[in-house]
C-alpha cells in the first residue's frame, strides 16, 4: 500500500470523460465504476482473470486492434472507447462467433430469461445467422444431483473452471480437448462434489449448468423474489428464494459483501426441497387412546394449553437452534410465565458446567470480514468444511493470500481446501489434554505463564513437537483466533476445552471463537433460551434445568418449538425418547408429523417453516437479520410466533398482544437494549479449572456420536432429496452416520 | 519403494518435493518414476504442474503407447495434482492417446510439400501394407496409424513421415517398408 492513496491514481479517458483511475486496475474494473457498460461473458468480479470470451473488447486510442477490457491494465493518459464504432464492431463479430455453435434452444432453456447471453444478444447480435454449417453437439455430463448440464450450450467462457481451481480450492472441472473439440466436464464421469458447488449454476452466463431440482420447474419472470437468511448454520448467509404461484421453487445467493459475498452453500440453496417433503403437518392432530386423529386448531390449542398448565413448573421447553428470535423468545416467556424456568435450544450438547461463565451469546469472536485477514489460527473439534461451508471458505482466503497458518485438533484428517500448517490428531477423548499441552506450548513459546489455576494442571502435561507446531501456528502473526468447533462444543467435557480455549487464548494474545451449530445459536441465546439467562443475558431469577436435565428427570410436560426428531437432534437419542414418552403431555409445534415425532408427542400444530414465516437471526458475528415470509406455509399451519402468541391468550397470560412479529422483535430488543446497560456478561471470565480425571470417563466417546454430517444436522436437511443424493450425504451413511 | 518417496525430489530451488502415494501409483514403473523425478527437479518447489507433459509422456511409453484413466490419475497422485489438471494436458496435446491404440505412432505428412511428392502414394501403401485405415491400429497393436499430419517442418525432405518422435524422409515404398518391418 502507498502511503498516499493519489499517488497511485492516473488520469484516462472513458467515452470522452476525464475520470481518475488506479495505476494497474483493469479496464473493465474503471469503465465499470464510470457507468459505462461494456459486455462480457467471461469476466467475473471475484473470480481469475481469464480473458478468453472476447466479449468485451473496447477500442483504445492508438492500439492498432480493439483491446479485451478485462485484462488490459489502464495507463497514464489513455482513451478508452466502450461504444465506438470500432468497439461495437469488435463486441458484434465476438457474438457472431459465440452463437456459431450456440443451439437455438432458448424456449426449452431454464436459463431463459435470466440468460446472459441471451440478454447479450439482443443487444449485440445479428438478425440473421450468416453460418449456415452444422452446429456442435456436445454430450451432457452427470456431475451428481445438484448441477444439471446441457454442455452444447457451453460458450467455454471457464468460469466453472476458475471457481474450482480459485474459490473452491479443489478442481473438479476442467477444459479437455482442443480447439472445436474442447469441452468442459470432469472427463471421466464423476460428480462434482465440493459444498459450494452449487455456485456454478449462478456463475454459468449460459444455460450450461443449471439447477437440477429445478430443472423445467419455473420461468424466471413468473417468479418472485423475497430475501431470506440461511437458517442452516450461524454464519447468515442472505439468501434470495424464488416463489412460483405460492411455492418456494428456488433459493439463490443474495450478494452481501459482509457476510456470504456472492456465494451460498450448496446446504442453503437446496434445502428448501425439504420444505416440500410428503410428511408436511397440514393440520392440528391430537392423540386420543393412542390414535392420531386430525384437531381444528381451537381445539389442538386447548388441549395443548391444559396439558402445559398442569405440568406448572414441571415443564420442559425445548427450541431448535434454527427457530427465529420471535419463535424463541414467545417460548421463553409462555415457558416463564406459567411458572417453569426449565427452558433451553442446546439439543446436542453435553456439558452444561461452569454456567456462569457462559459468554452473552456464542460467537465467531471476530465479525466475518475480519476472518479474511487472520494469521494464525487453532480450530478444536471443528469440520469447518462441513460446519460452516463459507468460513471455511473465508479461511481458505487468509490463508492462500494471506498465508495464515490454521491448526487443528481432529480425531480424523478433514480434508481441506487449503494448507494446513498443523494437524494434533487425537481421539475426542484426549481433546483435553491436547489442548492443555498446546496451552503450555504456547505459553512456552509467547513466553507467558499460565494463570495460576492453571498452573497445577498444566504441571504434568507433556509437550510434543505436533503441540509445538500448533501452538506456533495460533502465534504466527497478529490476528489470531482459537475456535472451538461443534464437535468440541457437543464433547462431554466441552466447558473444559472452553476453559482452556479461553486460557489459550490469554497466554497467546489471541481471540476465542466458539461456532455453536444451528442457524439461531446467538439469537437464542439473547432471546433467553437458555435455564439461566432471561433476554437480553440477564441472570434468571429462577434457574431451571438444562436439556440434559430435563431428559434426565423426565417432566410432566414438554413443549417442542421448531423441528425436532428425537432419534436425530439430541445428543442422546434414547434418553430424549425415554424422557418424552414418559410425559404426561408432550406439545410439540413442528413443520413435520414424522413417525418418531407421533410416537412420543400428544399434540402436534403445524408451524411455518424457515422461509414461510417472518422473523430475525442473529448469526455468530451478533448481526440480527430479518426477513419476512417469502411463502404461506402449507395448509393450516402457522408461523410459529403466532402459534405461540394465541396458545398464551388461551393459557390466559398476560401481556401477549403482539399483532406482528415486527412486535415481538421490537419487545426483545427493548429487553436487550436494556440488559445491555444492567451487566450483562460480556465475555468469558470462568475460574473453572478442568478436571483431567473427570475426562478419561469419557474415554469410549467416539467421534460418530460427537460428529453430525453436514446434510443431517436439521429435519429440512435430512429431508432435501437432492442433498441426500450427494456423495456427501452418501459417504456418512457409508461411514455409518446418522444418515 | 523408491527413495524418492520417503526422502522427497531435489527441487530446482534446493527443497525438496515428496511426491503423493495415492492408490493408483504403484501402475508407475520404477523407471517411469525416477524420469519423472528427473523432471521434478527441474522446477521449483510448488512447480511440479509443470513436470505433467513429460510425466505423461513416460507414462505413455510405459504402457505401450496410450494412456488410460487409471495410470493418468497415478501422475496426478505422484505429482499430488488434481487429476483433472492431468486429464486437461493429456486431452489437448495430440502426442498423447487416451484411447488404446498400437504402441507406434505413425503419422505421414499430407500436406503440399510431401503432397506433391507423393506423399498420398505413401500413405495408401503404409495402409495397404498394414491392412488398416488412417486412425486404426494393427490388430497386434504393434503400428498405430494416427493422422495425416498436416507440415512437420521437414518440408526439404519431403515426402516424410513421423514414427515415434522421429522423423522419417525421402520416402519410398520400400524405405517405408523397411521402417514399418523395422518397428518392435
Amino acid at each position: 500500500m502507498a502511503a498516499n492513496p493519489q499517488d497511485d491514481l492516473i488520469n484516462v479517458e472513458v467515452d470522452g470523460q476525464a475520470v481518475k483511475a488506479r495505476k494497474g486496475a483493469m479496464i473493465i474494473h474503471v469503465t465499470d465504476q464510470h457507468g459505462a457498460y461494456v459486455p462480457r461473458f467471461c469476466y467475473h468480479d471475484k473470480l481469475p482473470v481469464a480473458a478468453n470470451c472476447r466479449m468485451c473488447l473496447v477500442e483504445v486510442e492508438k492500439a492498432p486492434k480493439p483491446l479485451p477490457a478485462c485484462a488490459t491494465p489502464v495507463a497514464e493518459g489513455m482513451k478508452i472507447f466502450t461504444k465506438s464504432k470500432a468497439a461495437i464492431g469488435a463486441q458484434k463479430a465476438t457474438m457472431e462467433f459465440l452463437l456459431i455453435n450456440h443451439p437455438l434452444d432458448c424456449p426449452i432453456c431454464d436459463q431463459g430469461g435470466e440468460c446472459e447471453l441471451q440478454d447479450l444478444a439482443l443487444g449485440f447480435g445479428r438478425d440473421i445467422a450468416r453460418f449456415n454449417e452444422r452446429k456442435r453437439v456436445v454430450k451432457d455430463k452427470n456431475l451428481g444431483p445438484l448441477v444439471s448440464t446441457d454442455m452444447t450450450r457451453c460458450i467455454h467462457c471457464t468460469r466453472c473452471v476458475r471457481f474450482g481451481q480459485d474459490v473452491a480450492g479443489i478442481p473438479e472441472l476442467g477444459t479437455t480437448g482442443r480447439g472445436e473439440n474442447m469441452e468442459i466436464g470432469t472427463w471421466i464421469e464423476r460428480s462434482v462434489d465440493h459444498e459450494l458447488s452449487g455456485n456454478i449454476i449462478d456463475l454459468c452466463p449460459v444455460g450450461a449448468l443449471n439447477s437440477k431440482p429445478f430443472r423445467f420447474q419455473g420461468r424466471s419472470w413468473e417468479m418472485t423474489q423475497a430475501p431470506l437468511v440461511a437458517p442452516h448454520d450461524g454464519f447468515g448467509s442472505n439468501l434470495f428464494g424464488h416463489v412460483l404461484r405460492g411455492t418456494l421453487k428456488r433459493v439463490v445467493p443474495r450478494p452481501n459483501e459482509s457476510i456470504n459475498e456472492t456465494w451460498i452453500a450448496d446446504r442453503d440453496r437446496f434445502s428448501y426441497e425439504g420444505l416440500h417433503a410428503e410428511d408436511r403437518l397440514l393440520k392440528p392432530m391430537l392423540r386420543v387412546e393412542g390414535q392420531w386423529r386430525e384437531a381444528s386448531w381451537e381445539e389442538a390449542l386447548q388441549a395443548a394449553a391444559r396439558g402445559l398448565k398442569a405440568a406448572g413448573e414441571n415443564l420442559g421447553t425445548l427450541v431448535h437452534p434454527s427457530c427465529t428470535v420471535e419463535e424463541a423468545h414467545l417460548a421463553a416467556r409462555v415457558t416463564r410465565s406459567l411458572g417453569s424456568a426449565n427452558i433451553d435450544h442446546r439439543l446436542r450438547v453435553r456439558d452444561f458446567r461452569d454456567a456462569s461463565a457462559d459468554p452473552l451469546h456464542p460467537t465467531l469472536g471476530l465479525p466475518i470480514g475480519e476472518v479474511d485477514a487472520l494469521t494464525g489460527v487453532l480450530v478444536v473439534g471443528g469440520n469447518l468444511r462441513a460446519e460452516m461451508p463459507l468460513l471455511a471458505h473465508r479461511l481458505r482466503k487468509a490463508v492462500v493470500r494471506g498465508k495464515a497458518r490454521v491448526a487443528f485438533i481432529e480425531a480424523e484428517p478433514a480434508p481441506y481446501h487449503f494448507r494446513v500448517a498443523s494437524r494434533v490428531g487425537a481421539a475426542p477423548a484426549a481433546w483435553v489434554h491436547e489442548l492443555a499441552a498446546i496451552v503450555k506450548a504456547a505459553a512456552e513459546l509467547a513466553g507467558s505463564s499460565p494463570g495460576p489455576l492453571f498452573a497445577d494442571l498444566l504441571h504434568g502435561v507433556v509437550v510434543s513437537d505436533a503441540h509445538r507446531s500448533a501452538a506456533a501456528a495460533l502465534c504466527h502473526g497478529t490476528q489470531r483466533i482459537v475456535w472451538l468447533g461443534a464437535m468440541a462444543l457437543r464433547h462431554p467435557s466441552s466447558v473444559d476445552l472452553r476453559a482452556l480455549g479461553a486460557e489459550l487464548a490469554r497466554v497467546s494474545g489471541a481471540r476465542l471463537g466458539l461456532l455453536a451449530e444451528g442457524g439461531n445459536a446467538a439469537g437464542l441465546w439473547l432471546a433467553g433460551c437458555v435455564p439461566h439467562r432471561e433476554a437480553g443475558g440477564r441472570a434468571a431469577t429462577a434457574i431451571g434445568h438444562s436439556v440434559q436435565a430435563m431428559l434426565e428427570h423426565p417432566q410432566r410436560a414438554y413443549l417442542l418449538v421448531g423441528a425436532m426428531e428425537p432419534e436425530a437432534d439430541f445428543a442422546d437419542a434414547t434418553l430424549a425418547e425415554r424422557a418424552l414418552n414418559q410425559a404426561a403431555c408432550v406439545v410439540a409445534l413442528t413443520p413435520f408429523a414424522s413417525e418418531s415425532i407421533k410416537r412420543v408427542a400428544h399434540v402436534l400444530l403445524p408451524m411455518a417453516a424457515f422461509a414461510e414465516t417472518s422473523g430475525s437471526y442473529i448469526n455468530l458475528a451478533g448481526m440480527m437479520q430479518s426477513q419476512t415470509a417469502a411463502t404461506a406455509a402449507p395448509g393450516e399451519a402457522r408461523p410459529g410466533w403466532k402459534i405461540l402468541r394465541v396458545l398464551a391468550n388461551v393459557l390466559g397470560l398476560e401481556g401477549f398482544a403482539q399483532q406482528s412479529s415486527e412486535d415481538v422483535r421490537a419487545e426483545l430488543q427493548q429487553l436487550i437494549d436494556a440488559a445491555a446497560g444492567a451487566g450483562a456478561p460480556e465475555a468469558l471470565v470462568s475460574t473453572h479449572v478442568p478436571a483431567m480425571a473427570a475426562v478419561s470417563a469419557s474415554a469410549d466417546l467416539d467421534l460418530g456420536t460427537l460428529d453430525v454430517p453436514m446434510y443431517s444436522i436439521d429435519a429440512v436437511l435430512r429431508r432435501s432429496p437432492a442433498l441426500q443424493q450427494t456423495s456427501i450425504a452418501e459417504r456418512s451413511r457409508t461411514a455409518g452416520g446418522q444418515g | 519403494m523408491s527413495s524418492s518417496a520417503t526422502e522427497g525430489v531435489p527441487t530446482s530451488d534446493g527443497q525438496r518435493f515428496i511426491p503423493g502415494d495415492g492408490p493408483n501409483v504403484h501402475l508407475l514403473s520404477e523407471h517411469t518414476r525416477h524420469e519423472i523425478d528427473g523432471w521434478i527437479s527441474r522446477f521449483p518447489a510448488g512447480r511440479q504442474r509443470s513436470a505433467t507433459l513429460s510425466a505423461l509422456r513416460f507414462a505413455q511409453e510405459q504402457n505401450q503407447g496410450f494412456l488410460t484413466g487409471p495410470i493418468m490419475d497415478a501422475v496426478a497422485e505422484y505429482l499430488r495434482l488434481p487429476s483433472i489438471q492431468v486429464y486437461e494436458v493429456a486431452t489437448f496435446y495430440s502426442m498423447f492417446e487416451t484411447h488404446e491404440c498400437g504402441r507406434h505412432h505413425v503419422s505421414v505428412c499430407t500436406n503440399i510439400s510431401c503432397w506433391l511428392n507423393g506423399a498420398e502414394d505413401i500413405l495408401a501403401h503404409c495402409e495397404r501394407k498394414l491392412g488398416i485405415k488412417v486412425g486404426e491400429s494393427t490388430p497386434d497393436k504393434r503400428i498405430f496409424l494416427k493422422k495425416e499430419e498436416e507440415c512437420l517442418a521437414s518440408c526439404t525432405g519431403a515426402p516424410m513421415m513421423m514414427v515415434d518422435h522421429e522423423f522419417h524422409e525421402y520416402l519410398t515404398p520400400e524405405k517405408v517398408d523397411k521402417i514399418l518391418d523395422g518397428l518392435p
